[in-house]
């Protein structure tokens, strides 16, 4: 518990800003890490999982391909970046997109898959074009989901984006590596407190934003399951 | 199992405890006479005990253990290798109490570790101060020429168009230096501050890879990312990417001269054997080691043979 007094006093140490090694400086470094990686994660992840979901083709390929690539440790991911195209922020960027990737991936195209196919039906039947159905009819729907996926994505990131000053990418990353190496604890567990409090309060905000897209027609009647168990015991009653 | 043998098998259950106790003894036996018998090669030893070798969590420190546990070995000593015991935090209480009996250890380091006001200097003077403050039951054995320490490393290329040869002619260098290696190195006693204090070089950046002064940290200095690391001179990365460590005349960095930390089981005739090691072994034969570890790939224990024959200690 000391320990955890001497960190946060390390926090509110005055000294402790300014500089390229202030908490401001490398907060910031941080954040503009892991909100790079988000930007382009998305960009990337999210048209594909709305292809993969509206066709639902490549489904089973892509789950296998990025369920592997889950499993890919950041840190040798990192490293192995580091040899090829040096260091700087170049290679933690790529390896924390591909951390990033699948849980948005995921977001978009369960997203797609959890729209009620009746709901689909009913809008191709009103006439609508496949153009149509996926702007008006499955990402609204899907959006919940979508923002599911990014806020888990976002957790990890911010959370893995410590590694980044491995090769000096920067961020919070350093107080860890520089408080580990020279047996300065309270360092140590600053940073650690500081990324814990960003990673709070992005799972704050994706929550908050997680309840503000659900369109206002289906946060009334639906949201549960579609078809909930009334079908066949009414049908059973016979009415 | 067809039901007939299951029946015979069941008929047969309590003899066949019978029979297996049976074999335990005769095994038991066998191998208490094998005890008996003894190792016929084993009478050369003088103490009889069996000596505990141990080495640090890294590869350069592993190879010098493994040659001090040959060299015993083939003086008659019974050994047990203990190597890869992590950091220092870890090994040295272990030391302490008489856990391990032999170790490759580094003066500077070592002196750091032991005593907080350490102040540098000389092989000599770092040895004395050691030998103030090294834990009873513990004896230093003679310092090998070999010598690993930290140092202030640039590329061929930058040594050159400078004119650099030891730290302080850093100051000729007119383009800003960027320095690279662990996150610690900011805040050590020889890092960028000490550079300014010292000898008046402006570090103009501190740029963080964590490996200290592994493949990422020499690619950095290679691809000019940084002009300045932090790189332990027997790496053999120095040679084989044309690097050139700075020299040090000052004693900016402690010297870290390769020397045997030996508990009190180990007899006169023993620390003679490591001190006969520590005498043949040249910075150059450590870089040499290193090389072929790393470039080559070879296991410890076959460079520590064949580095044994090569000067002449084990035939």
């Amino acid at each position: 518990m000391n320990l955890f007094i001497d960190g946060l006093l390390w926090i509110f140490d005055p000294a402790h800003y300014g500089g390229t090694n202030g908490i401001n400086t490398r907060t910031l470094e941080h954040l503009g890490i892991s909100g790079a990686v988000l930007l382009i994660a998305i960009v990337i992840a999210v048209p594909l999982g709305y292809l993969i979901g509206h066709t639902g083709r490549g489904r089973g390929f892509i789950i296998a391909l990025s369920g592997g690539v889950r499993a890919l440790p950041t840190l040798g991911l990192i490293a192995v970046l580091g040899l090829s195209i040096g260091i700087g922020l170049d290679a933690p960027l790529i390896a924390l997109v591909i951390l990033a990737i699948p849980s948005v991936l995921a977001g978009a195209y369960s997203g797609f898959e959890a729209v009620d196919r009746r709901t689909i039906d009913a809008a191709r039947a009103m006439g609508m074009t496949e153009w149509q159905i996926v702007r008006r009819v499955e990402i609204p729907l899907g959006l919940p989901l979508l923002i599911g996926g990014v806020r888990s994505a976002a957790l990890q990131v911010i959370a893995t984006a410590t590694l980044a000053d491995y090769i000096g990418g920067g961020g919070l990353g350093h107080y860890i590596f520089a408080g580990q190496q020279t047996g300065d604890y309270p360092q140590m567990l600053a940073g650690s407190i500081l990324v814990v409090a960003l990673a709070l309060i992005s799972e704050g905000l994706f929550g908050l934003l997680q309840r503000l897209v659900v369109p206002a027609g289906v946060s009334a009647g639906r949201p549960r399951n579609v078809r909930e168990r009334s079908v066949r015991a009414s049908a059973a009653v016979g009415s | 199992m067809t039901p007939y043998t299951k029946e015979i098998s069941m008929f047969a259950a309590g003899r066949g405890r019978l029979v297996a106790v049976g074999a335990v003894v005769v095994g038991a036996a066998i191998a208490l006479s094998g005890c008996a018998s003894g190792d016929p090669l084993d009478e050369g030893s003088s103490s009889g005990e069996t000596l505990i070798v141990g080495s640090q969590g890294y590869y350069s420190n592993e190879i010098i253990a493994e040659i001090y546990s040959q060299a015993l070995e083939d003086g008659g000593y019974t050994i047990e290798r203990n190597y890869q015991i992590g950091q220092r935090e870890v090994y040295l209480p272990q030391l302490e109490d008489g856990k391990i009996d032999v170790f490759p250890e580094y003066i500077g380091g070592l002196d750091q570790a032991l005593n907080s006001d350490a102040a540098g200097g000389t092989k000599e003077e770092v040895y004395a101060d050691v030998e103030k403050v090294l834990p009873e039951g513990l004896t230093l054995l003679d310092t090998a020429e070999a010598s690993d320490q930290d140092s202030w490393t640039v590329t061929e290329a930058f040594a050159t168009k400078y004119k650099l040869t030891d730290i302080a002619s850093l100051k000729n260098v007119t383009e800003p230096i960027t320095v690279g290696g662990n996150a610690e190195l900011e805040t050590r006693p020889y890092g960028p501050t000490a550079l300014k204090d010292k000898y008046g070089i402006t570090i103009a950046g501190f740029k963080a890879v964590q490996d200290s002064g592994g493949p990422l940290t020499v690619k950095a200095l290679v691809d000019n990312e940084i002009q300045l690391a932090n790189i332990y001179t027997a790496d053999p990365n120095i040679q084989t990417n044309k690097l050139v460590a700075l020299d040090d005349p000052d004693g900016l960095f402690f010297p870290q001269n390769v020397v045997p930390v030996v508990s009190d089981k180990v007899d006169d005739k023993a620390k003679e054997i490591l001190n006969a090691v520590n005498a043949k072994l040249t910075s150059s034969d450590l870089v040499g080691l290193n090389s072929e570890s790393v470039n080559d790939k070879k296991s410890s224990e076959a460079i520590a043979t064949a580095w044994l024959k090569k000067v002449g200690l084990v035939k």
